[in-house]
């Protein structure tokens, strides 16, 4: 059976940033996925909120549907849209504003950290429409052992 | 050395006297970017920063920190103290720079966490 998880991020609400991966990391710990997935599966949301919360206009949502086999996770916004992926994913790349430098943020490690803690990894985006990332990490067989 | 051993180290006050605070500190990771503790560290560790958002607590949280010591005499929001006690992450505050902080830290056999370079990929 699919267990799924939702949570709304709002654009600069700094309170707030980091509070979905925290969430989700206790609800997949409570449901037997064991520490080092749901630390992956954390990172991975946190680096995303924290996109949706410093660069997207309208904030966005962050979506994960656990599975037998995965921890599913897709971080969706309504622009503005990354011109240039290839560039965003550069090691230390950014356009963080300097607000988001003084929380810890905008090293330009954030689309290569969530590729990283990855099975699988893909980022879609469109100049004014959007960005899509949806990221899987593989289920180990005995989590509910750890 | 137990945590409580960094506070008389650091001649550091401690937030809360959680029910870790005798834990045994024996690996750290000092960044003040929180986008490098989350990108480069690969296992549990104490985490020395001057940074005192409240992302802070949240990365130690997905990140399972054993505890935070934070420099330059920063302290972090009651809101912050409050979360890290429920956690049970303790948490210290030195008027130290985070540069003698890891060297008194290092003299006394407190080493590096098994972390990456942002070149190793």
């Amino acid at each position: 059976m699919n267990t799924n998880f939702s949570y709304d991020v709002h654009a600069g609400d700094i309170e707030q940033g980091g509070s979905a991966s925290a969430a989700l990391k206790s609800e997949l710990r409570k449901i037997g996925i064991c520490e080092e997935q749901a630390r992956r599966a954390g990172i991975i949301v946190f680096e995303g909120e924290m996109n949706l919360l410093v660069y997207a206009t309208n904030g966005g949502t962050v979506n994960a549907t656990v599975t037998s086999e995965a921890i599913t996770i897709t971080i969706e916004d309504a622009g503005p849209g990354i011109a240039d992926i290839d560039l965003a994913m550069t090691p230390g790349y950014s356009t963080a504003p300097d607000w988001a430098l003084n929380l810890g943020f905008g090293a330009g490690m954030g689309l290569v950290n969530m590729q990283r803690n990855s099975n699988f990894f893909e980022i879609h985006s469109h100049t004014g429409k959007g960005t899509l990332i949806r990221c899987r990490v593989n289920r180990r067989k005995n989590d509910a052992a750890d | 050395m137990t945590f409580v051993d960094v506070v008389i180290l650091l001649q550091a006050e401690s937030l809360f006297k959680g029910d870790a605070s005798d834990t045994l500190i024996d690996h750290a990771y000092a960044a003040d970017l929180l986008s490098d503790v989350l990108a480069l560290t690969e296992e549990r560790t104490t985490l020395i920063t001057g940074t005192i958002s409240p992302q802070v607590i949240r990365v130690a949280e997905i990140l399972n920190v054993i505890g935070i010591i934070f420099v330059r005499g920063k302290r972090p929001s009651q809101e912050i103290i409050d979360y890290a006690q429920r956690l049970d992450i303790p948490m210290l505050t030195t008027r130290k720079t985070m540069f003698e902080a890891c060297g008194l830290l290092y003299a006394h056999s407190v080493r590096p966490c098994k972390n990456r370079s942002a070149l190793d990929d």
